[in-house]
């Protein structure tokens, strides 16, 4: 596996993936979008509100997912001491938080026509601002010390550290009483929620996610590309 | 022992921990997680009168009565076991009726709540109505709740 993370290594392939992803990732969420506005049905409590799910639930599922890819890039970046590890856990953070941004501002914009309330402070709700507040803490901490590698470890450790709640954010809604309902599509036994909705959904799922790959190996390959242009500023510098 | 798989025990290690206290810490602040009660739990806490509590469950089939000023109104918040009289006078979400799901915020008095806030909730499930309109002809629609519940206990 590392064999492909090595960075001239990664230069060549993500290079060469990226026009790919961006493809796919235009043609899933164009396609996502329209059927989710006009072929999807309304839904027989909600109506035309339920449309704002194909955006939230997305959305949602990227915050969590994003933060599991920074824990375990994370984890390898201390435990092997990677380079690219480090950078694709950092690289990652701020599409991280702005997943779990358009999460809660899509849940809050839904919340107020459906619940009655724009904010409550239940445990699904308060965990994921928590979650989004772990990203904003990893990127201030990231980017506090004046030596990059100093600030790279102890970022690391935070995004450890956060990983215990992603399973509090997946279970809040069966382990407490929650204004937010339970899971409708990662449950136990079939989805609740009809075919018709289900296809549309899961199209904008794997379009949001090649979405973040897309833009995670276009961050990457400037955050190599960065710091090439140092080592050999730095060389420059020394042969003058 | 490579320092890289001490590292990696280091890692587990601490995870392990982690995950530990946090299930303890969560477990023993349950009380202060849960977002409402329902009535059953109220009827067996024996909340004091005037505390500010959320209370939540479906609204009672049949309970709504509704005054003529239009924002009154009294309903019957049920988990199937126990119904607890609830008094509201405002606007209530959409979703609001009979058999869905409901929290409200307020405090006892005398046996009923008062609420000052009323909320939907809606449980997990997506349809198209049609579909629902098609269950409900073949009979096989359980989207009502069961209408066993026990009266109201003051």
């Amino acid at each position: 596996m590392f064999r492909f993370a090595n960075p001239n290594r990664f230069m060549n392939w993500s290079g060469k993936l990226l026009p790919w992803c961006a493809a796919a990732t235009a043609i899933l969420l164009i396609v996502g979008t329209y059927l989710a506005l006009f072929v999807a049905p309304p839904d027989y409590q909600q109506g035309e509100a339920v449309r704002i799910m194909y955006v939230h639930v997305p959305a949602a599922w990227m915050a969590s997912f994003v933060y599991g890819v920074m824990a375990a890039s994370s984890a390898v970046a201390l435990i092997w001491r990677h380079p690219v590890a480090d950078i694709a856990a950092q690289q990652s953070a701020p599409l991280g938080a702005g997943f779990t941004l358009l999460c809660l501002v899509s849940g809050s914009l839904w919340g107020e026509p459906m619940w009655g309330t724009w904010w409550v402070w239940d445990a699904r709700l308060t965990s994921v601002l928590v979650l989004f507040f772990l990203y904003l803490g990893y990127i201030a901490l990231v980017n506090a010390f004046d030596e990059p590698t100093r600030g790279a470890r102890a970022g690391a450790i935070l995004a450890l550290v956060g990983v215990v709640n992603l399973p509090i954010i997946k279970f809040s809604v069966d382990w407490w009483n929650t204004l937010h309902q339970p899971a409708s599509v990662f449950r136990i036994g079939a989805p609740t929620i009809a075919a018709s909705m289900l296809w549309p959904l899961l199209i904008m799922a794997v379009g949001f996610t090649l979405f973040y790959v897309t833009l995670l190996l276009v961050r990457m390959r400037s955050a190599l590309m960065a710091a090439k242009l140092r080592a050999l500023r730095l060389q420059e510098f020394q042969a003058a | 022992m490579t320092r890289k798989r001490k590292r990696l025990y280091i890692v587990l290690g601490g995870l392990a921990l982690l995950g530990v206290a946090s299930a303890l810490v969560l477990s023993a602040f349950n009380d202060n997680i849960v977002f409402f009660y329902s009535p059953s739990d109220i009827a067996a806490k024996q909340v004091p009168d005037g505390r500010a509590i959320r209370i939540g469950g479906l609204v009672e089939t049949g309970s709504v009565k509704r005054e003529s000023d239009g924002v009154t109104l009294d309903f019957k918040v049920t988990d199937g076991n126990t119904a607890l009289l609830v008094a509201y006078k405002g606007d209530v979400p959409d979703l609001f009726r009979e058999g869905q799901g409901v929290v409200a915020e307020g405090k006892l008095e005398h046996g009923m709540f008062r609420a000052s806030t009323v909320l939907a909730k809606h449980d997990e499930t997506y349809m198209p109505p049609e579909v629902v309109d098609a269950l409900k002809r073949a009979g096989h629609w359980q989207g009502e709740p069961p209408k066993q519940s026990s009266a109201a206990k003051p």
